[in-house]
């Protein structure tokens, strides 16, 4: 009977391999970084509990008003209608603005540091642009305020002058000053995006196979015709995320654009120079300190908005970086 | 040999390179006529793709590059005040190491890429294109999917694709640079055989490492060499068949016969 068992043909089981801790300090190790990484999740949704407890009533009462409507009456004893629209799209209107002014900049930048700028000065130029990432929005803000916005105002006097008829220019009353729009409120969001823009082009142009390069100039390409046709073609991928990571440190700016914009929920659509626009993120800012409990949970409901918009642009972002990086 | 047409000479007068403070190459003398392959050989790091380089302009993208001499295309010095380095690069062309079509753009695009880089006029765009695939022997295999993107092709066509892309500046001179180096022996045969066909109507300068290759494709051999400390030469130049039979220097007789490289 035994010899019967033993010509029976041997299945060899299949296991699961998976690399573990390699030692007992490994184990704790392990748990440490699983623990931090979990953190982190668990703080997302915390926070995000937070806002949806505080903002449910809110959203339920005022319905899609809330999104699309554009009033906002808070007083105590009216009737309140929290409608937050003009902030909402104005947030979109100047991280637009912000994006078309910083993209070429960031570009250009990028260009420069890896292609053009010898090694130590490229070196010294990237530490001096991240810099910049490194400013508090606060100082952004009041140097916007006091340094930037006549050099601003005078570009949107000749914008407006010679491209008024266009309905981006557009002004209603042109006699008066082009202060607090959300030209200058895109002007100092791109000061701000730009160093975020420019360190992942940075990154995307300095993995480009230089043999596509050489080869494009070999072809009797210029400087310019090979970025144009060659190296933005082929990082553009990159460059969108770049872009996208920039989108979502600009919707959510708060403070620079504070000082530089008139908050107003007549809402403006499109002209980037009129003096009045929106911004969410600055409005929670300007209303907070006096806001009545009722008002407070509105803001708060803004705040959801603005974190989930956020939440979705970086996903995005670091989707399109990462795909981007995984195809070299 | 009927088609033959008359292409232009290339010479290389005294021809001294710079890498920063480096000299890498000192005083060479080539002359490339029409119609003629010269095959550079010799072991690595003898300054011959660097020559190469020299003879399109594309050494001087690298910083600190420096260059002695001239190089005159049909009497003119490309390096002249009145050269435009645009010109010399179409005049002279370049087909690389590595196969190197432009991922984003389609066949067809790559093949007129040349002409949109340099800020040319594209006239007959589609009877260009035919030509050039056909010149580089590659037409057959892509004709039906000219919109297809480059990178779909094997890496044997993408190198020919590359030439063809070359071809497409109508070129006098075509520089290769170790073309089959990446390729297997069936793509390696189909490009040699396209170099024999191209040279009746151009001239051409090519980079091998492989003995047999120089043997096959070129009429001429110029054997590199440098040292420690000294820079590449030109030990010898002359017919094929005498550098790989009948080397006058003991050193040229070493390589080709693989003692040393």
């Amino acid at each position: 009977m035994a010899e019967t068992e033993t010509t029976q043909p041997k299945v060899a089981v299949r296991r699961k391999l998976q690399a573990g801790p390699l030692s007992r300090g490994d184990k704790w190790f392990f748990r440490g970084i699983s623990a931090a990484a979990n953190f982190a999740f668990v703080l997302v949704g915390l926070i995000l509990t937070f806002l949806l407890i505080q903002a449910w009533p809110v959203l339920q009462a005022q319905g899609f008003g809330f999104i699309f409507g554009s009033t906002w009456k808070a007083e105590d004893g009216a009737k309140v209608v929290m409608q937050l629209g003009p902030m909402l799209w104005g947030s979109i209107l100047i991280a637009i603005t912000g994006i078309v002014l910083a993209t070429p900049m960031a570009i250009s930048f990028a260009y420069l540091i890896v292609f053009l700028l010898p090694k130590r000065i490229a070196k010294i130029a990237t530490t001096l642009i991240d810099l910049l990432a490194a400013l508090p929005s606060v100082v952004i803000g009041l140097w916007g305020l006091y340094v930037f916005t006549p050099v601003a105002l005078h570009w949107a006097a000749i914008l407006n002058r010679s491209l008024g008829w266009f309905p981006l220019f557009h002004v209603k009353d042109p006699s008066r000053p082009l202060t607090d729009s959300p030209f200058l409120a895109g002007w100092i969001v791109a000061v701000m995006i730009v160093p975020i823009i420019t360190s992942v082009t940075r990154e995307i142009f300095s993995q480009l196979d230089q043999g596509l390069i050489n080869g494009a100039l070999a072809l009797g390409g210029s400087r310019f015709s090979v970025l144009r046709r060659v190296i933005i073609p082929n990082s553009a991928p990159g460059i969108l995320g770049g872009i996208l990571l920039g989108l979502g440190r600009a919707i959510g700016e708060t403070v620079a654009i504070l000082y530089v914009l008139q908050l107003s929920f007549n809402i403006n659509w499109y002209s980037i120079l009129e003096p009045r626009g929106g911004a969410v993120a600055s409005w929670i800012l300007a209303r907070f300190g006096e806001a009545s409990p009722a008002e407070f949970k509105g803001l708060m409901a803004a705040g959801l908005v603005l974190f989930v918009i956020t939440l979705i642009v970086n996903s995005l972002a670091n989707l399109i970086v990462n795909r981007s990086k995984a195809n070299r | 040999m009927s088609n033959l047409v008359t292409a232009s000479t290339l010479s290389a007068e005294n021809i001294s390179v710079w890498f920063g403070e480096r000299q890498v190459l000192e005083d060479v003398n080539l002359v490339f006529p029409g119609n003629k392959v010269t095959a550079l050989i010799g072991p690595s790091g003898c300054g011959k793709s660097t020559f190469l380089r020299t003879l399109n302009r594309m050494h001087e993208l690298i910083p600190g590059a420096g260059l002695a001499g001239s190089v005159l295309l049909d009497g003119n010095d490309i390096y002249g005040p009145d050269a435009d380095v645009v010109d010399v690069r179409i005049n002279v062309g370049m087909v690389f190491q590595k196969p190197n079509p432009f991922p984003t753009m389609s066949i067809r695009e790559n093949i007129l890429s040349g002409l949109k880089l340099s800020g040319r006029k594209i006239q007959n765009a589609d009877e260009l294109v035919e030509t050039s695939l056909r010149r580089a022997s590659i037409w057959n295999e892509v004709k039906d999917r000219l919109n297809d993107q480059a990178l779909a092709l094997s890496g044997g066509q993408q190198q020919r694709l590359c030439i063809a892309r070359s071809l497409a500046m109508n070129p006098k001179v075509l520089l290769m640079d170790e073309p089959c180096s990446a390729l297997d022996p069936g793509s390696t045969r189909r490009i040699e055989e396209t170099i024999g066909e191209l040279s009746e109507s151009m001239t051409i300068v090519i980079v091998t490492h492989n003995m047999q290759q120089a043997q096959r494709v070129s009429d001429q051999t110029a054997f590199f060499l440098a040292d420690e400390n000294i820079p590449g030469g030109v030990v010898e130049f002359g017919r094929t068949e005498d550098v790989f039979n009948n080397p006058v220097d003991t050193r040229t007789n070493d390589y080709v016969n693989g003692h040393f490289g």
